[in-house]
């Protein structure tokens, strides 16, 4: 409906939205009850599951308007734009958002191109100011923050994963959902294959509320299996700093920093690692920041909570045992 | 084949940014200016490309003041064959569309079989032109490449987009607009021949008017820059490595609750 806040759906490919998604409704949500309109979910799906349009009405999603056919798989920008644009034009919504992801970055760009649309990109606030949206979004290598806001309507920006507070959960509430029919834009892309990562049974780095990552003071790729049994432990992803990437230790997707992933778990742990700006840059908005070094000097230890100056070779497998005691309990 | 190469020049990372008595801006004085890291990549792979089909152009292109010619003269440095320089004060305080449009424009005029940009410019980190710029010629477009092969007949190119879990892989019809992921190539470092003949090369000045723009507004743009609000002091746990990490672990639980 008109002056809508939508949240375009990141899902698993599998029919299931990402849980992500609670906080880009609860965000949506909280501003459309100032703004007097409603949180609404659009998702683009080549199958869409019954349990996952319900999970989208528990976070939040008053209305899932899910545009579902073949052609919305793989994801192909010129097919979803050309969708959503036409959509945005009937219904005029506010405001859309998308969790940031690989896609939804290219997606949104599209769209805001399309729309002649302004776009914020990684946002980690959002607030009404008056009848206008600002944002804000770390940039300089997260030295300085940007406030940012829109000359018209809709307002478009992603946002960053695991800075945002989901919605207070409505269980049992039903989803209402509509499939309008849009045009299917004739696909540029030819897909070939997909080729998928080896599995670490680990969280997504991107997506992990505990992320452990090493640098150059792990010495070796050999010793990351001292990282992954304590990640295993407390459920996070393993990242790598750039130095550990460059030697070729850990694959790039593994990278932390600004030419790599930027996180923002609610619990960083960094062994081995100094904190050059670099990394900074792509973990320094996690909410609790743990660094384990040998020298007391390493930049890391400015911007972490808590610090262990000693080898992490002794401190991470203690801490393995320690986390492990506390779990079980 | 001709290819586009989309810069930017944005400070070091190293460099300390401050803001400036315009709160929508920073204190350039003292900057170091570097070419984007993933636009060398993007750079790299034009002239890998040129090298590998043994013919081409490569142009590198890039929007901003005068002091812009310093990173086309790097791309020149490297082995870009010319330069175009979006030179107008009309774009001062554009947003990614602004670019986008300009850069569309460009491309139009230009008409090469591809344009590469880097995925991201690390100054704002929008990651927007280089899709936008796409939308608008309604050409293809794969963002975050990791892996390209453009076809022998110079028709389509293969790519490698990084995506959350894997690589997808596609066939592009050119014209097309690809953006580079790090892990695409190992950008080159310029040689002393490069440096000595980058200075004979062209760098061509071009304006909103000579690719019949009007400029429109920024559709986004900055209410002001802000520092960083500073971080509680952080607490280093003293003791032998059990000790601390059975005390961090308690702190974690019980104090921070993030476990």
């Amino acid at each position: 409906m008109a002056g809508a806040f939508w949240s375009i759906v990141e899902d698993d490919r599998q029919g299931n939205p990402k849980k992500v998604m609670a906080e880009v409704l609860g965000e949506a949500g909280r501003l459309a009850a100032k703004a007097g309109g409603q949180a609404e979910a659009v998702w683009l799906t080549d199958k869409a599951g019954e349990a996952g349009l319900k999970q989208l009405a528990e976070w939040g999603a008053k209305r899932v308007l899910l545009l579902e056919g073949a052609a919305f798989a793989p994801y192909r920008g010129e097919v979803w734009a050309a969708a959503l644009a036409e959509l945005a034009g009937k219904e005029s919504p506010k405001a859309i958002f998308a969790p940031v992801s690989t896609r939804l970055r290219e997606l949104m760009a599209r769209l805001a191109a399309r729309l002649g649309a302004g776009l914020s990109a990684d946002s980690t606030a959002l607030a009404l100011d008056g009848d206008r949206l600002v944002a804000t979004r770390p940039v300089y290598s997260g030295k300085l923050l940007a406030k940012m806001t829109w000359a018209k309507t809709p307002w478009l920006a992603t946002l960053r994963p695991n800075v945002f507070r989901p919605g207070d959960a409505q269980p049992g509430a039903n989803p209402t959902v509509e499939k309008p029919s849009v045009a299917t834009a004739e696909a540029a892309l030819k897909f070939v294959e997909r080729r998928e990562e080896s599995a670490t049974g680990l969280p997504e780095l991107t997506e992990a509320e505990i992320v452990v990552s090493g640098g150059r003071g792990l010495k070796g790729p050999e010793n990351f299996v001292i990282l992954e049994a304590l990640a295993k432990v407390i459920g996070a992803a393993v990242g790598a700093s750039r130095a550990a990437v460059d030697a070729g230790w850990r694959p790039h997707r593994f990278q932390i920093g600004q030419t790599g992933r930027t996180i923002s778990p609610k619990l960083y742990l960094g062994f081995g690692i100094s904190g050059a700006i670099q990394h900074l840059a792509g973990m320094r908005t996690s909410k609790i920041i743990c660094a384990i070094n040998k020298d007391p000097e390493a930049p890391i230890f400015k911007i972490a909570d808590y610090g262990i100056v000693g080898d992490l070779f002794e401190v991470a497998p203690k801490l393995t045992e320690e986390f492990k005691k506390l779990l079980e309990k | 084949m001709k290819i586009l190469v989309m810069v930017k020049q944005v400070p070091d990372t190293a460099t300390q940014v401050k803001i400036s008595a315009d709160p929508k801006t920073i204190d350039t004085t003292g900057i170091t200016w570097i070419v984007s890291p993933y636009d060398e990549f993007a750079v790299e792979e034009a002239l890998r490309i040129k090298e590998k089909r043994g013919q081409g152009e490569v142009v590198a292109v890039s929007l901003g003041p005068e002091r812009v010619k310093e990173a086309l003269r790097s791309c020149l440095a490297m082995g870009a064959d010319r330069a175009i320089h979006l030179l107008d004060p009309a774009w001062n305080g554009g947003d990614t569309l602004t670019t986008a449009r300009a850069l569309a424009a460009l491309l139009k005029q230009e008409a090469p079989g591809l344009a590469i940009f880097g995925r991201q410019a690390i100054d704002d980190d929008m990651g927007a032109v280089a899709a936008q710029t796409a939308d608008l010629l309604g050409w293809p477009c794969a963002s975050w490449i990791m892996e390209e092969t453009v076809d022998a007949g110079g028709a389509t190119v293969r790519v490698a987009r990084q995506v959350e879990g894997g690589l997808e892989v596609f066939d592009l019809p050119l014209p097309a607009v690809v953006s580079a992921q790090k892990g695409l190539n190992e950008p080159r470092y310029p040689t002393l021949k490069g440096i000595m003949g980058a200075k004979k090369k062209e760098i061509k000045d071009v304006k909103a008017a000579d690719l019949g723009l009007t400029v429109e507004p920024p559709a986004l743009s900055v209410v002001t820059l802000e520092p960083l609000p500073a971080r509680p002091p952080g607490r280093i746990i003293q003791g032998e490595p059990a000790d601390a990490a059975k005390e961090l672990v308690r702190a974690l639980r019980e104090d921070a609750k993030a476990i």
